[in-house]
């Protein structure tokens, strides 16, 4: 009672009375989601914005320098490498989704998981992998010219340096991206469409181009646009390969150069390309949507596939596997037997700790905030929260050494404040408390891998009828517990696709652990690139594997959530 | 029940950190390090054990290194930069990032032209990038000078990696220095024509391609041919033997070299310990490692350089003061891409 006398007084005050009235604007425009939306999208979209600062330092004569020599040749071999790879992996992961999914074959079963293993593959350890196999120097080629007699120049044979042997090399370890998203949402599939589709006389090819590849472009799309960046991200393949693109020019300008503001320009414009392909990709989906209103599912029934057509399906899905992983995997195995008496030894076992420490837990830090995200853009739809995703989630298309100059600058000048405060008040030395630490180094694998996690996640959302939501609020369920209770058990395969992708990238990442570790600090993807820099290729097999080891495991499991993770699942 | 996961999450991964990062004892010395772990790492190692004090160590591209130092200013943990080329030393304390130091070890046993005038950075070991050539292809009285390269008998026979590699920046560097940047430009262009191959790979693999034929001779750092030549894969050691080197420009300038060196940080806290480290990199005995296990050149000369070395002879080295080539670098940079050397 007197609680509220004094409210009541204080009401009346005219400064209070503001407040009320801002609060209730607030309350009514801001719910906590929005608010901790906006707040997250602040914090992780301050690397990104650090860099894309640098546009307004102005522009020296290093620019101008680099328009009028080599710019025209980064931004077409850069459209280049996209349009191939993404065309790459495009087909081979919806083709190799589809046939998984919706038929019977010998082996299907386990290309159903096999074939997410390429990804565990960094892009760089196969392309040295592969130029070691068959470059003209190489064994294959070699012993082509001894059993011949051929000499230089009187045979053909692909040089793997060039921009065709990027492209191929880098689809056959993105193509799962494509893989992945395409299946979970063929699985997702309400059969009754593709019932619906046969009965109007679609026979199967039909059903699949004009049903369930419009249905699943969502998710694809997702999965594309996760490639388009790693592709234009890639620094280690590319600078291998001799391909002058964006991100060889922009490490040329910082380090050969000098000038950082330059080279963060380039990336600045490279983040344009991605704004561009995105918006371009928005605009073109207009106001569709792409849930289904059925709520009853049951088994696919898949078709078994006899004879010719079961081989071939076979070999459409062992071609990729082989070429991306098993190939690739066997010259690795047998590099690391080589040299393992020399490699294998306590400090590696300290490794393989390290990597999946940080690997576990940066991928569910990133996946919680994913998932919170994208489920409150689900309970409140703003333009603005909108706006503040898409920027939050652009880092995966900055290469990984630019991304860390935008995550230590901010942090250090933080540190420096702090340092400064705390020696002013007290006269104590803080020193560097976040730099150099575990945690900036899981912060920049929040700003960069949250794309990952936060599409999938959303593309999971897109997918459940906002009616099944709704009712439950109807019931009395409160936002949180309507995302834990009915969102996250039907997207569950959807939040373990995103939780293992993140683990997997974060096994690989190299450029940002590399430069933000703290001391004595090194990860699997640190040694085997130490090791392959330094041109001893066989010496970092041992640990290029191991990053591939680890990748199996989760892998396997999630294959198999995804396919129990589908409504109506029964087991089989 | 999110919410509580998550606070609880996030302060374990707080504390987590705290805890690391007072694991990095103010004691011992801390290095920042452009030169990768698996070549350094046994030498700190000795240190230690020699001297007791603490070695930390990231190892990372030099240029994200520098400006990690620049970010953290004075609160830097780091006490010693080190690099695997003058450029980038030359570069770090041109940003101000490092702090002369004065040692009569150093001074004495590293030359002049190997370290910094006012002792800002020190030479730890010496690189040469010479040219090597195919046995049955080349005989060496055809090879002459670097400048030589460009005439036309040597047109589709040269293999030469990318001019991002700083190891070309600095040697067109050296070039700038001695001819100009017009004659360089010209020379950069002929050595584009004469390419048996567009860029690709890295030392190593250029000499791989002379052994299978693809060109006839390549300019490659000594220690990558050295490293063949000692390798305990039979088939590296068969490519080695169709390969020899060539010392060229012996009448003039002398073979391009370079250094992997060092430098106390400006916010250095362990100074006493860093130039400690400095001077026992350039004792005897890691002189000898150096020389042993790296093949490289020990920058003292009265250390033995390996076997392997020593049977290739003596030459004579281009004797410019290092930091010429961070200087020159941009307009190196810049002058291959004008030539179209990508």
């Amino acid at each position: 009672m007197e609680v509220k006398e004094v409210l009541n007084i204080s009401a009346d005050r005219p400064s209070t009375r503001m407040m009320n009235v801002l609060r209730r604007v607030l309350n009514y425009t801001l719910d906590r989601w929005s608010i901790f939306n906006l707040l997250v999208a602040g914090v992780v979209s301050i690397p990104p914005v650090v860099v894309l600062g640098y546009i307004f330092v102005p522009a020296g004569e290093v620019w101008s320098h680099l328009v009028d020599t080599v710019l025209r040749e980064y931004v077409l071999n850069t459209l280049k490498l996209m349009a191939g790879v993404g065309t790459g992996s495009l087909i081979i992961g919806v083709v190799t989704a589809w046939l998984c999914t919706m038929y019977r074959f010998p082996g299907q079963r386990m290309f159903e998981w096999l074939l997410i293993l390429p990804m565990a593959m960094p892009a760089y350890i196969i392309a040295y992998t592969y130029t070691g196999m068959f470059e003209f120097a190489g064994p294959v080629q070699t012993y082509l010219r001894e059993s011949f007699g051929w000499g230089r120049g009187d045979y053909w044979f692909q040089e793997i340096r060039s921009m065709g042997g990027a492209i191929v090399v880098m689809s056959l370890v993105l193509y799962p991206y494509v893989y992945l998203l395409s299946r979970s949402a063929f699985l997702g599939q309400s059969v009754c469409m593709l019932e619906v589709s046969r009965t109007m006389g679609y026979g199967r090819w039909q059903g699949f181009v004009s049903i369930a590849l419009p249905l699943a472009r969502p998710a694809i799309v997702t999965g594309l646009s996760l490639v388009m960046m790693e592709t234009i991200s890639d620094y280690g393949t590319v600078e291998y390969f001799g391909i002058p693109v964006f991100t060889t020019g922009i490490f040329r300008t910082w380090f050969g150069l000098g000038d950082l503001p330059s080279s963060a320009q380039l990336a600045s414009l490279l983040l344009i390309f991605v704004f561009v392909l995105v918006a371009i990709e928005r605009f073109s989906r207009g106001r569709a949507r792409y849930h289904h209103t059925s709520t009853r599912y049951r088994a696919i029934p898949t078709h078994h596939l006899k004879g010719v057509k079961a081989v071939l399906g076979f070999t459409v899905c062992l071609i990729p596997l082989s070429l991306g992983f098993l190939l690739p995997g066997i010259q690795l195995g047998v590099w690391a037997v080589q040299t393992a008496q020399r490699m294998l030894n306590e400090e590696f076992i300290r490794l393989v700790v390290n990597t999946l420490i940080v690997a576990g837990s940066a991928s569910i830090l990133t996946l919680i905030i994913a998932t919170l995200m994208a489920y409150g853009l689900r309970v409140r739809n703003l333009p603005m929260l909108r706006l503040a995703a898409r920027v939050a989630t652009i880092g995966y298309a900055i290469p990984g050494t630019v991304i860390a100059v935008g995550v230590f600058v901010p942090f250090t000048r933080l540190d420096r404040t702090i340092n400064s405060r705390m020696e002013a008040t007290f006269n104590i030395s803080t020193g560097l408390i976040l730099s150099g630490t575990i945690f900036i180094l899981l912060f920049a694998y929040l700003v960069r891998f949250l794309t990952i996690s936060f599409n999938t996640v959303d593309a999971g959302f897109a997918r459940i009828t906002p009616s099944m939501s709704d009712a439950a609020q109807t019931l009395g369920l409160r936002a949180g517990s309507r995302l834990i209770r009915i969102e996250v058990p039907v997207i569950k395969g959807s939040l373990l696709t995103a939780l293992v992708l993140v683990f997997i990238d974060v096994m690989k990442e190299l450029p940002a652990t590399l430069i933000l570790r703290p001391f004595n600090f090194n990860t699997l993807a640190v040694r085997a690139f130490e090791l392959a820099s330094d041109e001893r290729l066989a010496d970092s097999a041992g640990a290029a594997l191991a990053i591939v080891t680890a990748g199996i495991i989760p892998v396997i499991l999630l294959s198999r959530a995804i396919t129990s993770s589908r409504p109506g699942h029964s087991g089989r | 029940m999110f919410k509580r996961f998550m606070i609880v999450f996030l302060a374990a991964l707080m504390i987590g950190g705290l805890f690391l990062n007072g694991m990095v004892h103010a004691e011992g010395v801390n290095i920042y390090s452009a030169r990768k772990e698996a070549l350094i790492k046994r030498l700190l190692d000795r240190f230690t054990q020699k001297t007791g004090i603490e070695v930390n160590l990231v190892t990372g591209k030099a240029d994200a290194l520098l400006k990690r130092l620049e970010a953290e200013g004075r609160l830097s943990p780091a006490d010693i930069l080190l690099t695997v080329d003058a450029g980038r030393l030359e570069r770090a304390k041109e940003m101000g990032l490092l702090q002369p130091v004065y040692s009569k070890v150093l001074e004495r046993h590293i030359p002049s032209n190997l370290r910094d005038p006012s002792g800002y950075w020190y030479g730890l070991s010496v690189r040469a990038r010479t040219i090597i050539y195919a046995k049955d292809r080349v005989l060496p009285e055809e090879l002459s000078t670097y400048e030589d390269l460009a005439s036309l008998k040597w047109r589709g026979r040269i293999l030469i990696r990318s001019s991002s590699n700083i190891y070309n920046q600095s040697l067109v560097a050296s070039m700038i220095e001695a001819k100009g940047v017009k004659k360089t430009e010209e020379w950069a262009r002929a050595i584009v024509r004469n390419m048996a191959r567009p860029p690709k790979g890295g030392d190593t693999d250029q000499l791989r391609a002379v052994a299978a034929g693809e060109g006839d001779i390549a300019i490659v750092n000594t220690y990558y041919f050295a490293r063949l030549l000692a390798s305990g894969d039979p088939q590296d050691r068969a490519i080695a033997e169709k390969l020899a080197v060539f010392w060229p420009d012996q009448d003039g300038r002398g073979v391009h070299i370079n250094i992997s060196g060092a430098g106390v940080t400006k916010s250095a806290k362990n100074r006493e310990n860093a130039i400690k480290l400095l001077e026992f990199l350039i004792s005897n005995e890691s002189q000898r490692w150096y020389a042993e296990v790296n093949h490289e050149y020990p920058v003292r000369p009265d250390v033995p350089v390996s076997e392997i070395l020593r049977r290739w002879g003596d030459f004579r080295s281009d004797s410019i003061n290092l930091a010429v080539l961070g200087k020159n670098n941009a307009e190196a940079v810049k002058l291959m891409d004008r030539a179209g050397w990508r």
